[in-house]
């Protein structure tokens, strides 16, 4: 292997690290929550464990030192909490997601490869070393520069002996780790055993492991500790067995003297069930509950706990799209052949009819299945709003209780990721305008605990996020004043109101009285609007003084394929993004106006709209120029602005698969993206926005109404 | 038979790897070049849709395969008239910078391999609409053929630019 390659192979298990990383680091976020909120099920904090462990194994190999200090002694603290030396208090659970979060900034810091200050996460460091009393050892385990501590008595010897299977070392597992890692735990006295080496040379197998060792360890971290070295490795051993030698075992006094063997009859046959089971060593306090034994990590498909194990493989996100684009090209290919099939006669040509309508379920079935590989459940992202809202509720001295349903919900990633900032948002915005405070809601007769209720579900081809409170719902009247005072409505209007919630929506509005650090950063809901409308969704919100508010977002489950309407003007065909689509009219003579200097204007319940010609704006010929004989799109932009669009005709809805026009050329004004109609054509997809912007500049339109 | 000759003389000439190949096709009269390493395909003449905003001589954008690609009518470009196209008409098919696009042009000629020595540079008195696209010229039995800069030519269409 040559020193280049050898390198590029570092740098791809590197990278295939950090995202197992970032993937262990949710989890045990949520095993943790589940923890504070006082789950007592003992897999929440093994879970945590061996995500922290995990992370450090990674670490070590790619001597992150840092990172393995401090996973060090959060695994430590961790360990202690799971064997009951410690037991789980509110102010243990807040430092260990502290200590989550530290653990995540040392991983970070590794993969940008930058050096975190000596004393991040000083503070959780010290209350985890205060928790397990033994910050001395640990500080050696990990070579750190802690200084080290007082002696503590309570020193156990065992006798460890620790056979592998031959096949360990195929599975990735390295004796010499397990070595280091006891050598970390306290003194130790090794003995090599090679009486499993074949004779003749030519009998061994390179990749087979032959050497088993016996140890002699002194430490003061008790047996299972070291049990747990070999943890990882139980499937991949032969034999291990922690024996306690000399003085007597102060932990587990029930223990047998003998060893606690996990000593399958025969080395397993092939490398063993792939290790997304990591199986934990029966151990003494297994032996209570015989039943439960290896199983226990099965104990997570059980409704309400997360992190269910399930077979998976990595693939990068470019080849799946490269699969979506190429299943949607099959599926318009397919919609063209069928257009075909109309010149002939089902009578003359059964099979092909027949043929085409299998063709016709099978893509749609392939389009699907292709769909559903980037479909992700909503969880992902649900799982970061227990965070913010214990953290939130605590800074405004509100109570609150979050409930969650439809985690389960699939949608595409990228919209996932694309909704992150929104929800986030909302759900700041909801308990800090939202809810009360729990004396005004004891004022009101309301419990003193709000509720936030967040969920998702999957409606007509959409998923539906809702965000949901009990507070007091907007302020109509306020809001009313605001709009007013910023110019946003003028004095005097008459809105519904419905109409008044939604100018929360506009730009520029924030009704907090004080703008605090929590939701009033300058950005405001207009914000959230426009990123939702970015990826092809809306928002909205439903209000009831004095009950409660609920915003609700709709959203595409994928940004790969959209909802349009395609219109025609003159020989061509355009997209509109549905979501931008208000109504459409075909005006009367009454309702259009040609006001010099400001351009072509229509009436609509008594609301002037700018009128825009598209066929004028993009040099169309032969398009209909009398807007009272084509047809009027009323279009909503992302600021809320609305224009009409003069079109000849609604051809109809249908989806399409976007294509942009920059992968090959370059953004083109008015246009977003483009894509591929049944007949092959190429489709320009409309930008509402820069079509507006673009009809202010020109009058709507050089050319003047043709009617009148 | 150019090719053929050109053929000849390769092999026989030692300096074999100073040998280009070059597609040539026509528009009008005239006779253009480029290096047969930046065509991927030649294909008929499919109706493209126009693109608003955009100078008159990019055509607009076709689907191949599945791909959007701009259509540039080097006829428009060179001699401001636009191409008429029909059935026989060619769009060929290049691919640089990981970008694809299609150049309209009237009949693909001739596959060229001509001897890099044989390249001529441009005269400097040379006032062709199209010089500063031309990467040299080159006769072939009386025929001149002037090789085009792709790149220069169809990477400048791509940086975004405002029309108005």
């Amino acid at each position: 292997m040559t020193e280049e390659s050898s390198t590029n192979d570092l740098s791809r298990f590197k990278t295939t690290y950090f995202e197992e990383c970032a993937e262990l680091l949710i989890t045990a976020e949520e095993c943790l929550l589940r923890l504070q909120e006082g789950s007592d099920d003992p897999e929440d904090c093994n879970a945590v464990f061996r995500c922290v462990h995990s992370i450090k194994g990674g670490a070590g190999a790619f001597a992150f030192t840092d990172l393995v200090r401090f996973a060090h002694v959060f695994e430590t603290a961790l360990d202690a909490l799971r064997s009951g030396r410690v037991g789980l208090t509110p102010a243990l659970a807040e430092v260990l997601v502290r200590g989550n979060d530290i653990l995540g900034d040392f991983v970070r810091a590794a993969q940008e490869g930058v050096v975190l200050p000596p004393d991040h996460g000083d503070r959780v460091t010290q209350v985890l070393n205060a928790l397990t009393g033994q910050g001395g050892a640990d500080a050696k385990a990990a070579a750190s520069a802690t200084p080290a501590p007082a002696p503590e008595s309570g020193e156990e010897s065992f006798l460890v002996r620790f056979t592998p299977a031959a096949n360990m070392l195929r599975t990735g597992n390295d004796p010499l780790m397990m070595v280091r890692e006891l050598a970390g735990l306290g003194a130790l006295d090794i003995r090599a055993d090679l009486t499993r080496l074949p004779a003749r040379l030519e009998d061994l197998a390179a990749q087979d492991a032959y050497l088993a060792w016996s140890f002699r360890i002194t430490t003061e971290q008790g047996r299972q500790a070291v049990l747990d070295v070999f943890e990882f490795v139980a499937g991949d051993c032969a034999e291990v067995s922690v024996e306690a030698v000399g003085a007597e075992t102060v932990l587990e006094p029930a223990a047998p003297p003998a060893a606690v063997a996990h000593a399958p009859a025969a080395p397993p046959p092939e490398a063993p069930a792939h290790d997304d089971h990591p199986v934990s060593l029966d151990h003494p306090a297994d032996a209570a509950h015989p039943a439960e034994g290896g199983l226990r990590l099965r104990a997570e498909d059980k409704p309400g706990a997360g992190g269910v194990h399930t077979a998976s493989i990595r693939v990068e996100l470019d080849k799946v799209d490269r699969l979506v684009n190429m299943v949607g090209e099959l599926v318009i290919t397919q919609a063209m052949l069928g257009q075909q099939s109309n010149r002939f006669s089902a009578e003359s040509h059964p099979e092909l009819f027949m043929g085409l309508q299998e063709l016709s379920h099978h893509t749609r079935e392939l389009q699907e299945s292709v769909m559903a590989i980037r479909a992700q459940p909503i969880k992902t992202l649900f799982s970061r709003a227990p965070r913010i809202v214990r953290d939130l509720s605590a800074r405004l001295g509100k109570q609150v209780r979050l409930v969650m349903s439809g985690e389960g919900t699939e949608v595409d990633k990228t919209v996932i990721e694309q909704l992150s900032d929104p929800m986030v948002h909302l759900i700041r915005n909801s308990l800090d305008h939202g809810l009360e405070t729990p004396e005004e809601r004891a004022a009101r007769g309301k419990p003193a605990e709000g509720t936030i209720h967040l969920s998702a579900e999957h409606r007509s081809g959409r998923v539906i996020i809702q965000i949901e409170d009990d507070g007091h719902g907007i302020d109509r009247r306020r809001v009313l004043e605001k709009a007013i005072e910023k110019g946003l409505v003028e004095r005097g209007q008459t809105l519904s109101d419905e109409q008044i919630d939604q100018l929360i929506f506009a730009p520029g509005f924030s009704t907090a009285a004080a703008v605090s650090d929590v939701s009033g950063r300058g950005v405001g809901l207009d914000v959230v609007r426009k990123n939702i409308q970015d990826v092809g969704g809306r928002v909205s919100v439903q209000s009831q003084p004095g009950v409660g508010a609920r915003f609700i977002m709709s959203l595409p489950l994928t940004l790969a394929v959209m909802d349009g309407m395609l219109v025609a003007v003159g020989g061509e065909r355009y997209v509109l993004p549905l979501t931008n689509i208000v109504e459409s009219i075909r005006p009367k003579p009454e309702q259009t106006h040609a006001l010099v200097n400001v351009g072509n204007m229509l009436t609509l319940r008594g609301e002037y709209i700018r009128l825009v010609a598209l066929h004028s704006l993009f040099n169309v010929e032969g398009a209909v120029t009398d807007p009272t004989k084509g047809l009027v799109v009323v279009v909503e932009t992302e600021g809320g602005d609305r224009v009409g669009l003069l079109v000849d005709e609604l051809l109809g809805q249908q989806q399409v698969v976007i294509k942009s026009l920059e992968s090959n050329f370059r953004p083109v004004r008015g246009v977003s993206a483009a894509t591929i109609l049944g007949d092959g054509r190429v489709a320009l997809i409309l930008d509402v926005g820069a079509l507006k912007a673009e009809g202010d500049r020109d009058g709507g339109g050089t050319a003047p109404l043709a009617a009148e | 038979m150019t090719s053929e000759t050109a053929m000849e003389t390769a092999t026989t000439d030692s300096r074999e790897q100073e040998m280009r190949q070059f597609i040539s096709f026509t528009i009008g009269a005239e006779e253009y070049g480029v290096d047969i390493m930046e065509i991927r395909e030649i294909k008929g003449w499919t109706p493209a849709t126009p693109l608003p905003n955009v100078p008159r001589h990019i055509r607009g954008v076709i689907n191949l395969r599945g791909a959007v690609v701009p259509v540039f009518d080097l006829r428009m470009r060179f001699s401001g008239t636009m191409t008429e196209p029909s059935a026989h008409h060619v769009i060929m098919v290049v691919s640089m910078k990981e970008r694809i696009m299609g150049v309209l042009v009237d009949a693909v000629a001739d596959i060229l391999t001509v001897a890099v020595t044989d390249v001529q540079p441009l005269p400097e008195f040379e006032h062709r609409k199209d010089a500063q696209f031309l990467s040299g010229l080159v006769n072939m039995e009386g025929r001149m053929v002037a090789l085009l800069d792709l790149e220069k030519l169809l990477l400048a269409d791509t940086v975004a630019q405002d029309a108005a």
